[in-house]
């Protein structure tokens, strides 16, 4: 390690055992396990930090709390998934001795062997570990590829593609009682009928020039061009639209890290 | 054998799949959340296999010795301390407990979450945000007609809440999020759905055999 990767090193455990000292001190009065709390904190804060530091350039103490969060993520999903997944979907309906060993309320039923299946072809896909049996592994990833595609077959069909066109079909003139009607009672508002007419043909135009825009297997030229054309244009202002909520999202998540540091951290806003 | 007999499993697992939603009885519907469950119990399993293969990978870089190796002890230290918390808890003050259903509530295991997982998390993604807006800065040019519609969208949703424009223009990027943005996401939704049912039937017919590897 170069002298002044170990001088960064030592500022920075110097740096956080004061604020440890500081932190502990000022929650003293207000918390019972205020030593804990107050490195956790402390902790947390030295972690947002080296997140942030990545702005600068890629340096040890990023790559250090991306380690961290690789790991302690990964098991947070095991944990969650072992107890919710395995232990309260399938010990209560296995065995009367394990529910009560977890303390899990037993479920008899009468077709709770039926469960033996997925236990046996969980363990089956774990062959894969097995460099000879590993092409066992295949029937439970076939049972799982199977089913999947035969959900997903029939949740797209419905709800991204039958529903989505139906929905595409709306009224294009709303509540109309004539020309001249329709320009006495003109007016902006966004539950007002112009705006709500001008909405449902944004949407059926934009949807079907979408979908030119997409379609490529004839030349985008003439009529069949312009559509594409116009179909670009609402594209666009999507992707602007989402980007703009993105970039507000990160911003909203940022702010949220910023008040960690000044305030639950450093104590400098109330 | 070896590659027939799922072929024959997938074709028998996506058919019913498919099969059922036709058939609104009580016995193919009670099937039908057997499968279901099946699947959740599975993916249980497979989670081990994900465990399994990280702790291979970083414990190799660590033998080996290879570059940045000291990073892999972080990792594996991060992995086991909170598997050890999440699966142990201490009760009334003292007694220490193993395979307890309240694992998760493990005060260390929550400290863990608290402390360490989401300020991580969120300051990632927060990252973003610079990276992104100096992303913009040197893309978004009005140069042309569409630039200049990207530029403009995202310029009216990113100012919606900004209280010195007044309530108009929250009003103008609720209805952009509502209207436009809605007509070009179902344009996109179509054409993915078409996909994802092209997808579906060419693997349950077996034409689609990627899945599945060499051998």
């Amino acid at each position: 390690m170069k002298r002044s990767s170990l001088l960064v090193l030592a500022v920075v455990v110097i740096l956080f055992a004061i604020s440890w000292i500081l932190k502990a001190n000022q929650l003293s009065a207000t918390e019972e396990n205020y030593i804990l709390e107050a490195f956790l904190i402390t902790f947390a804060a030295f972690l947002t930090l080296s997140v942030l530091s990545f702005l600068y350039k890629d340096n040890p103490f990023y790559k250090f709390a991306e380690h961290l969060f690789v790991g302690v993520s990964a098991a947070f999903w095991m944990c969650l998934g072992f107890w919710s997944t395995l232990v309260k979907n399938l010990i209560p309906r296995l065995s009367e001795g394990l529910s009560e060993f977890f303390n899990e309320p037993y479920m008899p039923g009468d077709y709770n062997f039926f469960f033996w299946i997925p236990v046996i072809l969980g363990i089956l896909l774990l062959m894969r570990l097995s460099k000879e049996h590993g092409w066992i592994a295949r029937w439970p990833l076939a049972f799982i590829v199977g089913t999947t595609a035969g959900l997903n077959f029939v949740r797209y069909l419905r709800s991204d593609f039958i529903e989505q066109i139906s929905a595409t079909f709306v009224p294009l003139l709303i509540e109309w009682q004539g020309v001249g009607h329709f320009f006495s009672n003109f007016n902006l508002a966004i539950d007002g009928q112009f705006v709500m007419m001008l909405s449902n043909w944004v949407i059926f135009v934009g949807v079907m020039c979408g979908l030119i825009y997409f379609f490529f297997s004839k030349e985008h030229t003439g009529v069949f061009g312009t559509a594409s054309r116009v179909g670009i244009w609402i594209l666009m202002i999507t992707f602007g639209a989402s980007f703009g909520y993105t970039v507000m999202g990160r911003i909203s998540l940022l702010v949220g890290r910023l008040t960690f540091l000044f305030k639950d951290w450093l104590g400098l806003i109330s | 054998m070896r590659r027939q007999l799922p072929f024959i499993l997938v074709f028998l697992s996506g058919a019913f799949m498919v099969f059922q939603y036709f058939v609104p009885h009580e016995s193919s519907e009670f099937v039908y959340e057997f499968l279901l469950d099946w699947l959740t119990i599975i993916g249980g399993f497979a989670m081990v296999l994900g465990i399994w293969s990280l702790i291979r990978v970083s414990y190799d870089k660590i033998q080996r010795k290879r570059e940045n190796w000291g990073y892999s002890v972080i990792t594996l230290a991060g992995l086991f301390s909170m598997i050890f918390f999440g699966i142990t808890n201490w009760q009334d003050g003292f007694g220490f407990y193993i395979l307890q259903a309240d694992g998760l509530n493990n005060p260390m295991f929550v400290h863990f979450f608290d402390y360490i997982l989401i300020p991580i998390q969120a300051t990632m993604f927060s990252l973003l945000a610079f990276f992104i807006a100096s992303a913009a800065y040197r893309a978004f040019r009005a140069r042309s007609v569409i630039a200049s519609l990207l530029l403009l969208a995202a310029l009216i949703v990113m100012m919606r809440f900004n209280p010195l424009f007044g309530a108009w223009i929250e009003d103008v990027a609720n209805w952009l999020m509502n209207v436009p943005n809605l007509a070009a996401q179902r344009a996109i939704v179509i054409g993915l759905g078409l996909g994802m049912v092209a997808t579906a039937l060419k693997i349950i017919l077996g034409i689609e055999r990627g899945y599945m590897g060499q051998g």
